[in-house]
């Protein structure tokens, strides 16, 4: 019995020797319980600096910036067949590539499903998420995470087929609906129905066409989705005109890309480059005149395009950071224009997202 | 033996060349490892989570969950919380694998004992099926069910209708229910009883049988009882529930109960899918059986179905029963593919749309894998049980 118990503190001892050796390779302390509040210190203080912190240094480092797009959602983020991506969510993303490195095309792009897309920011494993994602104050402050503004305001609607005879949203009573797993559409659908009294089954796919086979297929009588998601799908389908938009916008949808908390220098790079891209709409500036413009005798104009202060330096960047935006990408009314404007197949008015002294609500503070 | 043991251990001492003291070191040493990793990986993840301010704690599954599930068995709506939305979840699961482990098992059984038919084409078309269902994948045979054979059945306007009241359509299957009326207890209690009868006959006949050798048709007296007693109380105490029929009314069916296609198609291919396993496991156990045993039952002038059911089987099944656990482990695991075909499982339910709207990834996976490690576990036993019955009793 003796033996045994000596036995047995023999092997404590090693197995603190062989944790003590190992202490270097995990790099935290030891097990001993004096060292157990310096631990959590240790980890709560240090890790800030190298981990959460300084995204912009690990970007130089890597040489191009990972951005979280949308798996394929045409005029927002969308593979060509050569692989090129293209749309609003991606043009963001160009333009702070454009701002660190003078060059839109270092961004590696990973499409994310909606399920996973927070994940994939919490983890690190993007720097920035710009995935047509809903503002809510849930997801600012419980998931570790903060929205760096409002890309495109948009509001959920409803596809349903022409044959159906449904030509409002109240014509929906009882119907069964179509939707992604993982988005506000799930909840808002539910509110919609709820706050009417109307009667109503949900389907919820986890991948996006999926959802749009299987309303394809009249599983469902509607899909559902964001209005400027629906111009979109609607084109995939076989036949478009047999398909109808309603007219009810049943949620406020306002999408922006987002950063985790705790990396201010980050975020403040994430909200000023899409304030950069919407203060050079208003100001006149645009890819063709940014050169001639750089001269400029407006204050305003030279704040923005680094002529005067020192504004780019005090994010990291260089103070040339917008000239370099908007030459790579244009001012926020172009990138619009190129991806979703009416010259395009999506063909969406400006609405909302026209400029604030224009008859929308896109404003921007002051570069000052 | 023991007392020299321990007077040769107590000579040798505590020296590293006894091998006694050398196992307690390296075991009290890997403990020490296991409980540091366990504990190194805990308060990293506290640390982490506290630093980039999520959310933690399980807090979380008394918030409303506002969002709508298609299938539910227990009362829901979007007012119930996340814990309720977790059960749905949950209870969905263990309907689609309850019922799929049924019917796996029943198939299963018929087709590896259709394999070992001296008829050569039962035992080709048991080949056939068990070589075409366990080498394709399950998933896409889920894919098959769901995209290929129920997705292109008729909208539910043009709903097809074999039978008055029976509706088939890309919506599912829409089935009258029965409302039950006054005369419904009277008409459970008779059904009851008649089961109690039922199995009371089954047991006297054994007896008797063990006692004088005589053999009496328990088997169908019994399903006589069952069946019959019911039938006439139904006939003389007037029908014990009315069915309430199925109206087709603006969107789709009312009334009645349905199977949504989600269902239909995941029960389809987990049910076809294992019960191909599980026919090769059968096959594999009936031919463990020395063909002695048959011979000699034969001599013995047994018929066919019963040398099977009273010599081969029994031994069988010692051999069946160990495999036939994992196969059912497999069925209730393969159930998470669910989410693929947007069926409410707690996969579906819980780890996706909870996940995502809490944000809470290690709260509600941790909760989601404790679930499936639960019902592994207590299916596990349970098979343990029947096993121990089975087993050989060693004398």
């Amino acid at each position: 019995m003796e033996n045994r118990f000596q036995a047995l503190l023999m092997g404590l001892v090693l197995g603190a020797a062989i944790v003590y050796l190992f202490m270097p390779i995990a790099k935290a302390p030891g097990p001993a319980g004096n060292r157990l509040a310096a631990v959590d210190r240790a980890t709560g203080e240090a890790r800030p600096e190298t981990a959460a912190g300084d995204t912009l240094a690990r970007v130089r480092e890597r040489g191009e910036l990972v951005c979280g797009v949308n798996q394929g959602l045409p005029g927002f983020s969308n593979p060509d067949d050569k692989g090129r991506w293209s749309g609003i969510d991606v043009d963001y993303c160009r333009a702070i590539a454009a701002a660190i490195f003078d060059d839109p095309d270092r961004v590696k792009f990973r499409p994310l499903n909606a399920k996973d897309r927070f994940t994939a920011l919490q983890s690190g494993e993007i720097d920035i998420l710009s995935r047509n994602t809903t503002w809510t104050m849930s997801r600012d402050t419980q998931l570790g995470l903060d929205f760096a503004g409002v890309v495109y305001y948009d509001g959920q609607g409803f596809l349903v087929h022409k044959d159906s005879g449904i030509a409002h949203a109240a014509d929906l009573d009882g119907a069964t609906i179509c939707t992604q797993t993982g988005t506000t559409t799930e909840l808002n659908v539910a509110d919609y129905f709820r706050s009417n009294g109307y009667k109503y089954k949900v389907l919820s796919y986890e991948k996006n066409d999926e959802a749009l086979a299987a309303y394809d297929d009249h599983r469902c009588d509607a899909y559902t989705t964001d209005a400027s998601g629906l111009a979109a799908v609607r084109l995939k389908m076989k036949d478009p005109s047999r398909h109808l938009i309603l007219p009810e916008i049943i949620s406020k949808e306002p999408l922006g890309p987002v950063v985790r908390q705790g990396d201010p220098q980050w975020a403040d790079i994430a909200r000023w480059t899409l304030f950069a891209l919407i203060n050079a709409e208003e100001l006149g500036v645009t890819s063709g005149n940014v050169e001639e413009m750089k001269s400029s005798d407006s204050p305003r104009v030279r704040r923005l395009l680094g002529g005067e202060g020192a504004y780019g330096n005090a994010i990291g960047l260089s103070d040339d950071w917008v000239v370099r935006i908007i030459r790579h990408l244009g001012n926020y009314g172009e990138v619009f224009e190129r991806n979703v404007g009416t010259n395009t197949k999506l063909g969406i008015e400006r609405g909302l997202n026209a400029l604030w002294n224009k008859g929308g609500i896109m404003y921007a503070p002051p570069i000052r | 033996m023991a007392g020299a043991a321990a007077r040769d251990k107590r000579k040798i001492g505590l020296k590293w060349s006894n091998p006694a003291v050398r196992s307690v070191v390296y075991q009290a040493a890997l403990i020490a490892l296991v409980l540091y990793g366990g504990w190194f990986i805990v308060t990293t993840t506290q640390a982490n989570l506290a630093r980039l301010n999520i959310a933690t704690g399980f807090g979380f599954m008394d918030n409303t969950a506002g969002f709508g599930i298609v299938q539910s068995l227990i009362p829901y709506t979007e007012e119930s919380s996340y814990g309720r939305a977790f059960l749905v979840g949950l209870i969905n699961t263990l309907m689609v694998a309850g019922i799929g482990i049924v019917l796996a098992t029943i198939l299963g059984f018929f087709v590896g004992v259709a394999r070992l038919s001296t008829n050569w084409l039962v035992s080709k078309i048991a080949w056939a099926y068990v070589e075409v269902m366990r080498n394709i994948p399950l998933l896409l045979q889920l894919f098959f069910w769901y995209f290929t054979v129920l997705r292109p059945l008729p909208a539910p306007v043009d709903s097809l209708s074999p039978v008055e009241g029976v509706y088939l359509n890309n919506r599912g299957v829409v089935v009258p229910s029965p409302v039950f009326g006054e005369s419904s207890a009277f008409f459970g209690i008779v059904v009851l009883l008649s089961l109690v009868a039922g199995y009371a006959v089954l047991r006297w006949a054994r007896k008797r049988q063990s006692a004088t050798g005589e053999i009496f048709p328990a088997w169908r007296t019994a399903i006589a009882i069952v069946l019959g007693v019911p039938a006439l109380a139904w006939l003389f105490g007037g029908a014990p529930f009315t069915l309430d029929f199925p109206a087709y009314r603006g969107f789709g069916f009312d009334g009645g109960m349905r199977l949504i296609p989600e269902f239909i198609a995941l029960l389809l291919g987990l049910t076809l899918y294992t019960a191909a396993f599980i026919a090769e496991i059968v096959r594999a156990g009936i031919l463990s059986v020395s063909h002695g045993q048959t011979e000699a039952a034969y001599a013995l002038g047994l018929p066919a179905g019963r040398t099977l059911r009273l010599v081969v089987i029994p031994q069988a099944l010692r051999v069946i029963v160990p495999p036939l656990t994992s196969q059912l482990l497999n069925l209730t695991k393969n159930s998470s593919l669910a989410v693929a075909i947007a069926y409410p499982d707690l996969v579906a339910v819980f780890a996706g749309t909870v996940l995502n709207q809490t944000g809470q990834a290690i709260e509600v996976i941790a909760l989601t894998m404790a679930v499936y490690l639960t019902i592994s576990l207590v299916t596990s036993f349970l098979m343990n049980l029947y096993n121990a019955r089975v087993a050989i009793q060693e004398r």
